[in-house]
């Protein structure tokens, strides 16, 4: 044993190294750990039954898939944010209330206070943020499971959004939103449709379905599906080629080896629970203002739709790993079955049973790809 | 030759308890300095009051012959003290690149469209793995499915690339199959003939014995001196470790069990 200080320079394939029993990852076993594999399958398999059971039933016409874009739309600027907070290992149930504070407050400060318009939606914004900033604040601080704070927030938040409304406005809903200020930029930003020219010119060469008047059914494409695709392109972006996305990772993955090596731990929660209250602002505008009114019971139950777009999109719930091109493709599977259930003639209603084993199978799943990717030694 | 780091007289108490006592340590650069006791003993409070985790109550670091004031493990690390902790400080579901260079991310580009510059990562982390002479197949693949001996020596490349001159190796080989093991302490042997100083916790006197330079014993806080490794012998470290005393006491015990049970069977 005395001769270990002249130890020789390993060779990369040296005797008993662990090398020599190395086979090198394919391409599929590459493919195997993306995390949106599972939702990619879904709705390649959701469309070939579509196709065969209602491809002639309308589903598949302009109407049809903007329609389904729209819903799945909804659900998925939602559902970006709530990847990445998922990823990094936490859940945000107030999601849905905060959707409903948001539009009161945008609606009130409206119409009651005579705000113009984008200054109502500023207030809604930095108000709705503030109260993201507490739920993390709250959940870091106290070290209590986010499930339950944001538990309280869900309860609280629509509590005050219905009981303010009515002490104010007498009712709980808040109608005429945009007549004082019809012109708002950020009636265009979130409520206005998009490309109406090129539809108007689709429904003039009779391409796509035009009413008597000449004018299309479909007057454009709803700008909440490029908000859409853009908060998760933005996101996928953070997560896979910035420093914050790595540290979402980490932080979801193993707070205390991520705190070892110096990532601000509390800070990034916080953030993420920021940025999925502005997400919930973000769709109150779109609703509020495509409709111009508001409900204080919109966005009832939003957070689990969010939820299950995520988890669908194979995002773990424990945190960690995951995904939010397959948030994408999980709230266009959400969106698919609900819009496709109607033109296939079954009853409606199945559409949760539908969902719910869909959630199911898709977190059997997730497990199974994580244990493949973690341990294909 | 001026050690990297030394404590002189340090004095440790968490409320009551006093965990160390009038303790003097040195590491030298260039050599494997190996922490010996038992649970209890203070191996644990000694490293981290070396890698900033806790100030010392009483007595004196010094990093290279200066005394220093050490507030938390980032200030450590800052000059060049790098710690592996047991449990790694590695996320098994993130990538190897990602473990690597996590908290400390390259970025190309400007303001907030700097991004982390994955391709440059992956090559940096390919080349330092090359050199310890772990083949890494893909960078990109989760760090769970490394083997323990591969992980373990990633941390410490780690510690080694971001400019470790001290390495603190708590435990690195006690989770470890023989063949693993012998891949970490090859590492070890390796860091130290490039000059780094290392300090190893061992339970293991094996491992132990084939890579340290010096020995420091500890028991209940206080030092029981430091060798090197001509001066004692395995047996008489596995008599310390051990717990000494106690060790000769049990093993009479069993013996006299041993002899009940052929009385009686």
């Amino acid at each position: 044993m005395a001769s270990n200080t002249e130890m020789a320079p390993l060779s990369p394939k040296g005797m008993g190294s662990d090398t020599t029993r190395i086979r090198t990852s394919s391409p599929i076993a590459r493919l195997l750990r993306r995390p949106e594999l599972g939702a990619l399958s879904g709705v390649i398999l959701i469309y070939a039954i579509f196709f065969a059971v209602a491809g002639d039933s309308g589903m598949f016409t302009i109407e049809g898939i903007i329609n389904i874009l729209q819903v799945s739309a909804e659900i998925g600027i939602l559902a970006a944010a709530a990847a990445l907070l998922m990823i990094a290992g936490e859940f945000d149930l107030s999601i849905g209330s905060m959707i409903g504070i948001a539009g009161v407050i945008i609606g009130l400060s409206a119409t009651v206070y005579g705000m113009p318009l984008s200054v109502s939606f500023l207030i809604a914004l930095v108000i709705c943020a503030g109260i993201g900033a507490l739920n993390g604040l709250v959940t870091v601080k106290t070290g209590l499971p986010s499930f339950i704070v944001t538990l309280a927030s869900l309860l609280i938040l629509r509590g005050l959004a219905i009981s303010i409304t009515r002490y104010v406005n007498g009712y709980t809903q808040i109608p005429k939103i945009t007549q004082s200020d019809p012109d708002s930029i950020v009636i265009s930003i979130f409520g206005a449709r998009i490309g109406q020219p090129v539809f108007a010119w689709m429904a003039d060469h009779g391409w796509i379905a035009a009413r008597a008047n000449g004018l299309p059914v479909v007057e454009g494409l709803p700008v909440s599906i490029v908000w859409w695709v853009g908060l998760t392109l933005l996101a996928t972006w953070v997560l896979l080629r910035t420093q914050f996305g790595n540290w979402i990772f980490a932080v979801g993955g193993d707070p205390s080896a991520a705190r070892n090596v110096g990532v601000p731990v509390h800070r990034v929660k916080i953030i993420l629970f920021i940025l999925t209250a502005v997400a919930a602002v973000l769709f109150a505008a779109t609703q509020v203002l495509a409709v111009g009114s508001a409900d204080t019971l919109r966005g009832t139950q939003k957070e689990f739709d969010a939820i299950i777009a995520v988890v669908i999109g194979g995002t773990l719930l424990t945190g960690g790993y995951g995904s939010a091109i397959g948030a994408m493709l999980g709230a266009l599977i959400y969106g698919t079955v609900q819009i496709g259930i109607l033109y296939i003639g079954i009853d409606s209603d199945l559409f949760k049973v539908f969902l719910g084993l869909m959630v199911l199978v898709a977190v059997l799943f997730n497990n199974y790809v994580r244990r493949r990717a973690t341990q294909e030694r | 030759m001026t050690p990297i780091i030394e404590l002189q007289s340090v004095y440790k108490s968490f409320g009551t308890v006093v965990a160390l006592q009038d303790l003097s340590f040195a590491v030298y650069p260039g050599e494997v300095h190996c922490l010996l006791g038992d649970n209890g003993a203070g191996k644990s409070t000694l490293i981290k009051i070396l890698a900033g985790v806790h100030p010392p109550t009483r007595g004196t670091y010094l990093i290279d012959g200066e005394p220093v004031q050490i507030g938390s493990p980032r200030q450590a690390l800052d000059r060049g003290i790098g710690t592996v902790y047991q449990d790694l400080a590695m996320i098994p579901l993130l990538s190897v690149t990602r473990n690597f260079f996590l908290g400390r991310e390259p970025k190309i580009g400007w303001g907030p469209f700097a991004r982390f510059d994955v391709d440059h990562a992956d090559a940096i982390v390919i080349r330092e793995l090359a050199e310890i002479g772990i083949d890494i197949r893909d960078p990109s693949q989760a760090v769970g499915t490394l083997s323990g001996g591969e992980r373990q020596c990633l941390a410490i490349a780690r510690a080694v690339h971001f400019g470790a001159r001290v390495l603190i190796l708590d435990e690195p080989t006690s989770a470890l199959g023989v063949h693993q093991a012998a891949i970490v302490l090859k590492y070890v042997a390796q860091a130290r003939n490039r000059g780094l100083g290392v300090v190893f916790i061992s339970h293991n006197i094996h491992h132990a014995y084939t890579v340290a330079d010096r020995f420091t014993l500890l028991n209940r806080g206080r030092s029981r001196g430091t060798y090197a490794r001509s001066e004692i012998s395995r047996d008489e470290v596995l008599h310390v470790m051990a717990g000494g005393e106690d060790l000769s006491r049990l093993e009479a015990e069993i013996s006299r069990l041993g002899e009940q049970k052929r009385l009686h069977g």
